[in-house]
Order: C-alpha cells, then structure tokens, then sequence
C-alpha cells in the first residue's frame, strides 16, 4: 500500500457528477438551515404549546379586561400598552426562549440529529447561527401573537387608531431582550448534551433564579445588579412612563428596615441587553465549537 | 487527483485510555476498503475524527489532500458522511431532509430534484418521500441516512457499519447499493463487523485492535499472508464415514492437513495449498462413494485471519 504521504490541496475543487460547484458560504449555510429549523418549529408541538401559552395569556386578559370593563387603562394608550404589553412580555419571551432554545443546541447531541448536520461541509458557526435564527423566528411569532392580542383589545378598548408610537419603541426593546435572552438560553444549551438539564436549568435561572439572585443582592449585599439581565428588563416598559423611575431610590421596607431600590437607566438597560446577548453569544459558540460528539 | 484518505500519526486519548494509537493510513484511489476491529478497536472514533466530530489528541486527518482539523469544510466538500445512526428533523419529510442537505451544500434546485427521486428510489423509501421522518423505523430512517450521502455524487464515502439497524433485505440492499457505488470513480471505507459483508464488497481491508492498526492490505494478499493457502472446509455424507476411512484415504489425500469428526456423517477438513488442492481433495470425496451432498468452508479466509490476528492481539 501506498505509504506516500498527499500534500494538502491549495484550491478547493468541490464536483457533483464532474462539474465544479461553490460551496454556499458561512452565513449563508446559516441562513438555509434556519429556513429548514423554522419549518420543523412551526410543525412541531413545541409550537402548538407555545402558541396555547399565549393564547391562555391573551384569553386571561382580554377577560379580565372585559370584566373590569377596561381596568381603568382604557382612557390612556400608554397606560394600557405600559400595563399589558411592558408589564407582561416578558413572561412570553422566556416561555418562548425555554421552548424554542433550551434543548436547540444540547439536542444536536442528545437526539443525535447532530450527526446529521455534522457530517455536511457546513462549519459549526452556521449551525449555531442557522439554530439561532430560527428560535429568533419562532420566538418572534409567538411575540407578535401576544402583541395581535393585545392590538385588538387595544382597538376595542382605545380606538382602532389608538397605537402609541411608544408602543413601537417598546416592541423594539422588547426584541433585543429576545435576542440577549436566546443569547444566554444558547450558551446554556450549549454546555449541557443532555437537552432535559439545559430546558430545566434555563427554566429555572429564567423563571425565579435570577430574579431571587437580584432581590438578595439588593436586599443583602446592597449593590446595583447590573449583571443580572432579570434587571434590565424593566426598561421594555420605559417608553411608556414618565417621568422615568430613579436609579436609585432609598426607603422603608413593610418591617421598617430601610431599602434600597435600583432601576436601571434608560441607556444602561440597554447595555446589559446588548452585552448579554453578545456575551453569551460569543460564549455559546465557543463552547460549542469545542464539544465533541463523543 | 484520486480521492484519499490519510491519518498521519492520529491519536486520541480519553483520560488514561487510548482509544486510537499514531495511526498511520493512506488510502488513494477508487476502490473499497473494509475498516475491522472488534468493539472498541477504535473505528469510530477514527471515522469521527475524519468528520471532525470528535478532535485529535494527536496527528490530523487528511480528505483528498485538505485537513479535516484545519478546514472541516473544504475537507468534507466532495464527501459523504454516515456516522453511527444520525436522526432527522423528525417533522421533515425525506424530500425535505435531502433538499436540505442539497442546499447546505450548494447544489442547484433542479439537481437537487433530480438527484433526491434517484436516491430515494436507491434505497427503496420513493413511496416515503413526503411521510414526516419522525414516524419511521430505524432501518427507514438509515435508508434516508444512506440517500444523503448518496445526494451529491460523493467522491469520497465514509459509512461507519451502514447496515446498523437495517432487516436481512436491508443489509442485502446496502451491500449492492455500496457494490454499485464501487463501479464509479469513488473512494468508499466503511467499517462493518459483517465480514461477509466486506469480503463481498471490498477491495481492502484495514484491521485495527485497541487503538492499533494490524494491517492494511489488499483481501487477497491479507488472506493468503496469514492464513498460508489453509482453508477448514465441512464435508457431509450421505453414508456414515468410519474412523479407518478418514484417518486413512481421506487423511492420505494431497493437500489433507488434519480432520476432526463433527457427525457420523459429517468432518472437518484442514487443506492446505489453496484452491487448486481443494480442487483434488473434492474429487477424492466423489470417487469415495459415500454419496458427497456438501463441501464447503467452514469460514472464510477472512474469518481465519481476523479470529487470529485479534486472539493474538489480546494475549
């Protein structure tokens, strides 16, 4: 047998039945396996959940709406967009995340459906990238659903023409904690391959953990947590309120013990979505251009 | 330029055990080899690390010259990929799933068509086309494995055990699949523990056992290097054949090495000098009379050379 060693190819020369073919690029392979990834979303019963989740959320509303005749917010726009979509999104973006990206990467493994892709000239980055775009997709049609809902009592309660430009401004707001959320939802997935860990540990940081962690760091150790991405989420709500909360307000607590209350600035909110969702981005990748399918 | 495969010096270690050990291959040309071992001889952590599933502790894997570590998509572009049994997007139709797999690499739509009826006809799953993935067998599922890597024409194949989880026909199937494959101008290695499998379809064999490799070599010359032209071949009867008569004529014919009595009716025969002794020896069993109705090897040569070499590597 031969024992000569092959010099590594200077040129790429890909052939199907002979004649030359340009392998599609990185963000492009991304992009076609986002295509096929929302397809399987949209098919799946993960997106028949999600969807019933909204819809109980909206049906929960709208009821309560109907019964408290309005609820009082039916006079101002931005009270009842402040109260409805500022005040309650968020429960729908980390329902959303948990389903659509807790098992999106550690399921590559677990399901095996890793070999698959894996097995494709298609460089790692695109399949995280191609994964994160559609949770990004999937999670930004149940996002707009709960927005539909609250558009129609919106247009019952105020006027069809009643949509607030802060309105707007919030639902922007409201996609970059998408996307700073599916940023840390991935990397956990990321380092889990079994996907049961990565949908229960994100549920649960999600969920109450972070939020626990930011009242004790408030309540206890007395300092601003602006590393909590639980923390900036207040300021999906910021377009409709005026004047804006403090940054720091000090008080009595119910027991009398004085308390020290942060909001995060309008800026600063947005920095620890943008950095989380680059962070944990940058950070998920790496781990999972590491893992092995072992 | 001829497709190759080529590990130089490829090491992987978990912990204190050395899964595979420097090995040293280079495959070139159109032509198949059979890549053996027992469990955990290696072979598929060799085949992950030609995918770059799993990451060299040392050396690199080379695809048609390009280095998988280095350039996992240049390297895996005129490739096609089955490792253990992958599973699909179960939502996704087989049609869906192989215009995936066209489109990530490249393909035009038309030929993506075209390619994916052929494919599918291949592995016998048209009538399955447009059924979701995740309602199939195992076996379904591996014929649809099979038609992605088929997809794009591959220059290079590298199936780990292929006919895993597939019925008798299905193994039968794939065998002829991959003895078709063999008639183009393509490099196929597979690793089986179906030996009949890769005598049947291989033109080479690479035997590895824990971590090493034993022997990579043309089938005829591995067969006839260890096994020295001796074949075990099971005799029938019609008529009870006596101790005297097989110690005697028949022990006496040329090319007779040894016998050991299974039935009345039924021996074990050692020859040696190849085909053309089995040959006289079978025409010695005729002119006994005793009525031959079976003559056949015990196992095949390559059976001989694997049960030995491997004994010899656990001692």
């Amino acid at each position: 047998m031969s024992a000569a060693p092959v010099a590594p190819s200077a040129t790429v020369a890909n052939a199907h039945a002979g004649g030359p073919v340009l392998l599609p690029g990185t963000w492009r392979q991304a992009l076609l396996l986002s295509r096929y990834q929302v397809r399987d979303y949209l098919r799946a019963r993960r997106f028949v959940l999600m969807m019933a989740i909204v819809a109980i959320i909206g049906a929960i509303l709208s009821f309560v709406l109907s019964h408290f005749h309005g609820a009082g917010l039916s006079g101002d726009p931005d009270a009842f967009y402040g109260t409805l979509w500022g005040g309650g999104v968020y429960v729908v973006i980390i329902f959303s995340g948990i389903i659509f990206g807790g098992d999106a990467i550690a399921g590559e493994f677990q399901n095996k459906t890793g070999y698959f892709l894996m097995g494709l000239p298609i460089r790692r980055t695109s399949v995280y990238v191609g994964k994160f775009l559609a949770a990004l997709a999937a999670s930004l049609v149940a996002v707009l659903f709960y927005l539909a809902i609250l558009v129609a009592n919106g247009a019952y309660y105020l006027g069809a023409s009643a949509l607030p430009l802060s309105l707007f401004e919030s639902v922007a707001i409201a996609v970059l904690y998408l996307l700073a959320l599916l940023g840390a939802v991935f990397l956990f997935s990321s380092m889990f391959k079994n996907s049961l860990y990565a949908v229960l540990v994100v549920a649960v940081l999600f969920l109450f953990g972070f939020s626990i962690i930011d009242t004790l760091l408030v309540d206890l150790v007395k300092i601003e947590p602006w590393f909590i991405i639980d923390y900036a989420r207040a300021v999906i709500s910021y377009p409709f309120t005026s004047p804006l909360p403090l940054h720091k307000s000090t008080g009595f607590g119910p027991t009398g013990r004085p308390m020290t209350v942060y909001n995060p600035t309008y800026p600063e909110g947005l920095a620890i979505m943008a950095g989380y969702f680059v962070l944990t981005s940058v950070a998920g990748l790496f781990l999972f251009e590491r893992e092995e399918f072992t | 330029m001829p497709p190759s495969l080529e590990a130089r010096g490829l090491t992987r270690r978990f912990g204190p055990f050395t899964a595979l050990d420097h090995l040293d291959l280079n495959v070139q040309g159109s032509k198949c080899v059979g890549f053996l071992g027992p469990n955990g001889a290696g072979k598929t952590t060799t085949l992950k690390m030609f995918t770059d599933l799993i990451f060299p502790t040392e050396g690199e894997a080379f695809i048609n010259g390009v280095s998988v570590q280095a350039d996992r998509k240049r390297a895996l572009a005129r490739c096609g990929v089955l490792i253990e049994t992958p599973e699909i997007y179960g939502s996704l139709t087989p049609r869906e799933a192989l215009e995936m797999v066209g489109d990530l690499r490249g393909m035009p739509r038309s030929q993506i068509r075209a390619r994916t009826d052929e494919v599918l006809a291949e592995v016998r799953m048209s009538e399955w086309a447009d059924q979701k993935v995740g309602r199939f067998s195992k076996g379904m599922k591996q014929r649809v494995n099979i038609a992605s890597t088929l997809l794009h024409d591959p220059e290079v194949l590298l199936l780990d055990e292929p006919s895993t989880g597939l019925d008798p026909r299905g193994v039968a199937e794939v065998r002829d699949i991959i003895r078709g494959l063999k008639q183009g101008r393509r490099l196929v290695f597979f690793s089986s523990h179906l030996l009949s499998e890769v005598v049947d379809v291989c033109d080479e064999v690479a035997l590895l056992n824990h971590g090493k490799l034993l022997f990579y070599d043309s089938l005829a010359n591995v067969t006839g290097r260890f096994t020295a032209g001796t074949t075990e071949v099971d005799v029938e009867f019609l008529e009870p054949v006596g101790d005297d008569l097989a110690a005697g004529t028949i022990a006496s014919m040329p090319g007779i090495q040894g016998w050991t009595r299974l039935e009345a009716h039924r021996l074990t025969l050692t020859i040696g000098g190849g085909p053309p002794a089995r040959s006289r020896v079978l025409e010695g069993l005729v002119g006994l009379r005793k009525g031959l109705v079976s003559f056949k090897e015990s196992r095949s040569a390559l059976e001989d050379v694997y049960l030995s070499q491997i004994t010899d590597g656990e001692s």
